[in-house]
């Protein structure tokens, strides 16, 4: 064999015309020798003859070679069943590309493995005539048309999350990001064990916050990791890059999660329509955007590929699959609070599939795996610590894996025994199980166990710093059509496919579409769970209706037997059949290209500001750019003493420290609800506001001050009373028909000091209030303890020193002691929706960051009108 | 009634030992001692108390995830079960034992402080 080898590297070594005959020549004789060794195996498929010659020619290369080559194969006409493979072993051959093995190889498949080597030898050889050959291949067409399709869909989701940036720079936006941003930097510079004991003095002060406990790792050890590897590869980019363009770099990995999902679940055609609405959907858009370095970025991602990997476990019951999806779902806790949901739908899942008699041993074997590595593995990350095994969201977990033990035990006994032997021990078995679930249950009521789930409900209600959260209100109609558009009409349509052909996954997407509906109806903020599975039941519908209106030809070429005065009606009936088929075709298509607008046009307009950097357009188009924030922070930053405290409201006290580098008393992470109440009790130098009164920005201090009031006055009921803060009819204004109480706080006075001078244009008074749309009512405003430091441009943002008084009375920790604090309360939400309206764009926490500025005030003053500051 | 749970019991052995495979009732031994370790970790940590916890939780984890796996096992190269996992033949359920081991050891390992 080795001679044929050599001959044929000769040939292609040299294109001599004279070597081409004497190769061809030598190939005729080969073709001879092997038709002789290949005769022995006749009982194979023709395709091997064709396969070691073809491999021969193959490697003759060019010109005369090829095309005869060329011939021989299309005498043979090849199967159209093999052709995939050969294209598969043709590439697998040439990939090899050293001759002298690939030959080895060949021979050895020669006499093993006739069909394997052949395939490939068939595929090689055929190179030319097998491109012609190959395109004709459904199989090959479908997998090129999959994978360009799912590419479009990567770049569609990350170029729509760019406007941001190409509007603006590539900076991090909003709030929460920011902290995110800074331990990851942390991360990058100090090293992975540094970050997880990372204790940050300089958030939370004085109590410092341990972030390495109080913090879900996975989205800045990604990031790190990201930075890592890239810089390893000398592809310095910086990490705020890295950062920025994170969210939509996984926005594409969901794509591709959610396409592999939907495939399990209904068909491919269903799996590329899904991605496709992923990718571009604005439920999911809003918490991705390229700036937006929060952990839905990668939680969602995470998510779909859990379940997934779940789903593929129940069809296989496959323990490989089963630990691929634990490795996901470690990622999932590591990266999200929402893990929650998944450690609580995949056990409501296996207890719908025993209800419904449908228990098998593959459910069994996932679901046991599943649960006790997941467990451990979750239990790896310092945030979570024990919980999975003491609070009552994972008991859930626990009391179906118990339950699906002695299920599948009872099982194996009932194939075992005669039906009365089981039953005398089942009854023993019965009453023996009931005492331990009773033991059990006294146990963990006797550990507290139950009382968070009483008291969920109660404290979204009740406990003013989680209702002021503007995530946590119950979402609206709009909110479900902005941001799911014509998903959220053909959903239910998919959902009832799925039930009616039901199988052991799709009960399992059918109760994640159920719960993930009760949830998205009871929090604005979980509208981003439901957006997954309203695409893929959207997908699923789309599909059917497709496959029904456009792949419809066959069956009705199936003639019922008829006589023939029916054949002019059938035909008629079959031209309107057309029509409807075409109509409805199009009309979908429309309906599509309209969701892609809709989603890029609520994409560009809503969910792409930054919140750090402001911009308005005037009259005529031109963009002024209000970059006050960053002014004053950077004002912080370069005019103060590196270890000053700063006052604000929580909401950005993560941007003050990321951007400013300071010290701040409170921020986004609000574990601490006395902490916040009693901000002022600590040494500040700084007070931060922000006033939106000179450019009409709704978001201001002003505008929250009633969950200022609300929050300080949950704690000290009997300093602080909302009531004062309003006029006698129940209004909130700051004209001068306002309380008295309210134009004499320090709120009042630090956003409106100097403001009764400004004049914004001829037609309104001095101090009129833009936001408010009303006149100031107190405009002599005088400070004892504070003095203005510094006014960004617009006026957005004003820093008050703190002057060194030498009769500051000393600062009293005692805290029921307290003087009563001058504390900003904003109203409730409902009043100042109004003012949501004006310019500023929707921010990704709904109408309102209601923030709260608590601002101190200790003069010993007993009531808070007598406070002078 | 006694009496029939034991006739029940006793019958059950005696089918037991004469109708599985040997192949099984190896898995069996291991899944029995498994059982018992496990059992007695519990009882240590009954007498002796739950510090440090996350030792007694990684032990006893590592002994409840082994003796499920080796059920996994048991069931797939069951050759009753043949038409429940018709992808998977023994050898691939064996190595999948063998990856789920020194995934769960791994982890255990890390958690045992």
């Amino acid at each position: 064999m080795s001679v044929r080898f050599g001959d044929v590297t000769a040939a292609a070594r040299c294109n001599d015309p004279e070597f081409k005959t004497h190769a061809h020549g030598e190939r005729e004789r080969e073709r001879e020798r092997l038709a002789h060794v290949t005769r022995g195996h006749r009982g194979q498929d023709n395709r091997s003859r064709a396969g070691t010659t073809a491999r021969g020619s193959f490697y003759a290369g060019a010109g005369k070679a090829w095309h005869e080559s060329d011939a021989r194969a299309r005498e043979q006409t090849p199967r159209t069943g093999q052709r995939a493979r050969e294209m598969a072993e043709h590439h697998a051959a040439s990939d090899g590309k050293h001759k002298a093995s690939a030959g080895a190889g060949g021979s050895v498949h020669g006499s093993s493995r006739p069909g394997a080597a052949v395939g490939g030898g068939g595929g090689g050889g055929t190179g030319k005539g097998g491109l012609s050959g190959g395109l004709t291949q459904p199989a090959g067409w479908q997998s090129l048309l999959s994978f360009s399709i799912l590419f479009l869909a990567c770049l569609a989701g990350f170029s729509s999350r760019l406007f941001a940036v190409i509007r603006f720079e590539s900076i991090i936006h909003e709030f929460d990001p920011w902290f995110n941003y800074r331990s990851t930097h942390h991360l990058t510079t100090n090293g992975f064990y540094e970050f997880l004991n990372w204790f940050d003095e300089r958030a939370w002060y004085p109590l410092g916050r341990i972030v390495g406990g109080t913090v879900y790792p996975g989205l800045m050890v990604t990031a790190g990791l990201i930075h890592y590897v890239l810089n390893l590869l000398h592809i310095t980019v910086h990490i705020r890059d890295v950062c920025v363009f994170l969210a939509p770099v996984f926005s594409g990995l969901t794509a591709i999660s959610t396409f592999l999902l939907t495939r399990e679940l209904w068909n491919q055609g269903a799996g590329l329509l899904a991605a496709c609405f992923i990718a571009i959907v604005p439920g999911y858009i809003s918490r991705s955007v390229a700036g937006s370095f929060d952990n839905e970025g990668i939680a969602i991602f995470a998510l779909q590929f859990t379940y997934y990997l779940w789903v593929k476990s129940v069809k296989t019951g496959s323990v490989f699959w089963a630990i691929g999806c634990c490795l996901s779902y470690f990622y999932m806790v590591s990266a999200w609070g929402g893990y929650v949901f998944i450690i609580n739908l995949i056990p409501l899942h296996v207890f719908a599939l025993l209800l419904m008699q449908r228990y098998s041993r593959r459910v069994y074997i996932a679901y046991s795996t599943f649960y006790i590595v997941g467990l451990v593995l979750s239990m790896q990350i310092p945030f979570v610590g024990f919980q999975p095994i003491r609070t009552s969201e994972h008991m859930a977990a626990a009391g179906v894996f118990a339950l699906l033990q002695a299920y599948a035990l009872l099982q194996y006994l009932k194939d075992r025994l005669t039906r009365q032997e089981f039953q005398t021990l089942f009854f023993l078995g019965v009453s023996l199980a009931a005492g331990v679930v009773f033991l059990t249950v006294i146990y963990l009521t006797y550990t507290g166990v139950y009382v968070p789930l009483a008291r969920a409900h109660y404290a979204k209600i009740h406990i003013p710093i989680i209702a002021s959260v503007s995530e946590h209100q119950p979402t609206t109609w709009v909110s479900f059509f902005f941001d799911l558009h014509i998903l959220v009409c053909t959903f239910p349509a998919g959902l009832w496919f799925c039930i009616k052909n039901i199988n052991d996954e799709r009960v399992f997407v059918a109760l994640y579409a159920i719960s993930a509906v009760y949830f998205a109806g009871v929090m604005v903020r979980l509208m981003l769970t439901l957006t997954p599975v309203v695409c893929m039941l959207s997908a699923v519908a789309f599909s059917s209706v497709f496959e029904h209106y456009m792949g419809d030809d066959t069956k009705r070429e199936k003639p019922p037997a008829e006589d023939s005065s029916d054949e002019d009606d059938k035909r008629n009936s079959g031209n309107l059949y057309d029509k409807v088929k075409s109509i409805v075709t199009m009309l979908m298509l429309m309906l599509l290209m309209m969701f892609a607008v809709h989603c890029t046009w609520v994409t560009s307009n809503a969910y792409s500001s930054p919140s750090v950097v402001l911009a308005s357009y005037n009259h005529d188009g031109t963009r002024n750019i209000l970059d006050d924030f960053r002014e004053a922070y950077y004002w912080l930053r370069q005019n103060t003493d590196e270890h000053v405290r700063v006052m604000s409201w929580w909401d950005y006290g993560y941007q003050i420290a990321g951007m400013a580098n300071r010290t701040t008393l409170v921020d986004n992470n609000t574990w601490n609800n006395s902490h916040i109440a009693l901000v002022s009790r600590s040494n500040v130098d700084y007070v931060l506001i922000i006033f939106g009164g000179v450019i009409g920005y709704s978001g201001d201090d002003i505008n929250k001050f009633l969950w200022m009031v609300r929050i300080a006055e949950g704690e000290h009921p009997k300093d602080i009373r909302e009531s004062d803060y309003f006029t006698p009819q129940g209004e909130f204004r700051v004209d001068k028909a306002g309380s008295p109480t309210l134009l004499n706080c320090l709120m009042y006075k630090m956003s409106y000091y100097r403001f009764g001078e400004m004049q914004l244009d001829f037609r309104t008074p001095p101090g009129f209030d833009r936001t408010r749309n009303a006149e100031i009512g107190n405009k002599d405003i005088k400070f004892k303890h504070l003095e203005e430091a510094f006014t960004s441009e617009h006026w957005l943002v004003r820093i008050y020193k703190v002057k060194n008084l030498d009769n500051r009375e000393p600062l009293d920790h005692k805290l029921r002691s307290v003087v009563p604090r001058q504390k900003y309360t904003s109203k409730k939400v409902t009043a100042v929706g109004p003012f949501v309206s004006i310019a500023f764009p929707k921010t990704p926490r709904g109408c309102f960051v209601l923030s709260t500025r608590s601002v101190y005030c200790h003069r010993g003053a007993k009531k808070p009108e007598n406070i002078h500051m | 009634m006694s009496n029939s749970v034991i006739s029940v019991v006793s019958r059950f052995l005696e089918e037991y030992t004469s109708t599985t495979p040997n192949k099984l009732k190896v898995v069996d031994s291991y899944l029995l001692y498994i059982l018992l370790t496990g059992a007695l970790q519990f009882l240590y940590c009954l007498l002796v108390g739950t510090f440090p916890f996350n030792s007694f939780l990684s032990g006893f984890i590592s002994c409840v995830g082994s003796f499920i796996l080796a059920v996994c096992l048991r069931i797939q190269i069951n050759p009753q079960n043949k038409g429940d996992f018709l992808s998977i033949s023994p050898e691939r359920a064996f190595a999948d034992f063998l990856f789920a081991h020194t995934v769960l050891h791994l982890v255990v390992m890390n958690f045992i402080g």
